[in-house]
């Protein structure tokens, strides 16, 4: 399964919730304003970085560049992704679930 | 591989639409088939054709009509959502004694039928949302 | 309605308290009008969604419709698998007692009465999302 989070952990509870219940092997996206969890130094980053010992995460570039966030400042060994790789893990997945 | 969108923010308050447009852009762009893309909830603002946004910003309905004219998308407006927000077509308008519909190109309106059908049908259901 | 012998598993997600934003009032909209298509319909409440599900709701101070009976119904629809996630009602200082009695009758056992409201832990609501073809997210 895909997991598509698009709100900051800092305003909503939808990643939280979303690594409550994700299995492992499962993947997850950070996109829109989630992407702001993906700051390295930032108050979630421990909490993202223990989810990558299970599960794939993956961050949205154009969301990251929109908002000014560099590629070299984000959690280590997370994957920044494109549109086209984006529609790529809709494929890989077998199901897709918005964490709105 | 057939693609369900839903789409369930109106344009420019949130990201949602812009997100499902780049993304229904992204999968035609490798060969995908979009079944069909659902309005939802305030999503069905993204259908009227009276929008006149600044001229330096993005045409959001526009660019979904474009969208669904060059690739034969359905775009499908929620019919109860629509009538509760004044989204009208043709018939709608008649129906109900208003003395206007407001539907931009590409777009028609039906019911929720059609967002099980296109979660039944697609190999893939992927929401945009607030 | 469906194509023919294509039934997949749907999960409805609930995670919005009712009244606050129409979402919890939509999701029952679609289950309803989905329940015609012949699917293997399950919904779960999770989060500020477990509010939807609270006994002795009255909206009269608000002015908005009480749908909350609605989920009364959903037995007669055919829903007959409703979870509501334990941590997210704890959370909140809610229990079981809190929430509305929901049932539905089994035909394949002389219509009997059956509980459709299941509280599940984090765990098993994990392993329930995984199994599934489609979530809607409301």
């Amino acid at each position: 399964m895909l997991h598509l989070i698009n709100k900051s952990p800092f305003e909503r509870n939808a990643l939280d919730s979303c690594l409550r219940l994700a299995q492992d092997s499962h993947a997850v996206l950070l996109f829109e304003d989630a992407v702001v969890a993906a700051m390295d130094g930032s108050a979630q980053a421990e909490c993202l970085q223990e989810a990558m010992n299970r599960l794939s995460v993956y961050v949205l570039g154009p969301d990251l560049e929109a908002r000014g966030l560099p590629k070299e400042r984000i959690v280590e060994g997370l994957e920044v992704i494109d549109y086209d790789r984006f529609v790529a893990l809709t494929c890989e997945h077998d199901t897709t679930q918005s964490w709105l | 591989m057939k693609f369900g969108i839903v789409v369930n923010e109106g344009p420019y308050q949130h990201q949602a639409s812009d997100s499902a447009y780049q993304f229904a852009r992204a999968a035609l762009a490798a060969g995908h088939e979009i079944f069909r893309v659902f309005f939802y909830h305030d999503g069905v603002n993204n259908g009227t054709r009276l929008t006149v946004p600044p001229q330096d910003d993005r045409n959001i309905v526009e660019r979904w009509s474009e969208l669904a004219t060059e690739n034969e998308l359905d775009l499908v407006l929620c019919v109860a959502a629509a009538q509760r927000r004044g989204l009208l077509d043709e018939g709608e308008a008649q129906r109900n004694g208003k003395d206007a519909d407001n539907i931009a190109p590409g777009f028609r309106i039906s019911g929720l039928g059609q967002l099980i059908e296109a979660a039944v049908q697609s190999d893939r259901l992927v929401t945009f949302g607030d | 309605m469906s194509e023919e012998g294509t039934i997949k598993k749907l999960m409805y997600v609930n995670r919005k308290a009712p009244y606050g934003t129409i979402y919890a009032l939509e999701s029952l909209e679609v289950v309803l009008i989905g329940a015609a298509f012949d699917q293997d319909v399950c919904l779960a409440f999770l989060d500020d969604g477990v509010f939807q599900l609270t006994e002795g709701q009255n909206t009269d101070g608000i002015g908005m419709k009480n749908f909350s009976k609605t989920y009364t119904a959903l037995g007669d629809y055919e829903v007959t698998r409703i979870y509501v996630e334990r941590e997210s009602l704890e959370a909140r200082g809610l229990s079981e007692t809190d929430l509305q009695e929901l049932t539905y009758e089994d035909e394949d056992d002389d219509w009997a009465e059956k509980p459709s409201l299941h509280i599940v832990g984090s765990d098993e609501l994990a392993q329930l999302m995984a199994e599934q073809d489609v979530v809607f997210s409301f």
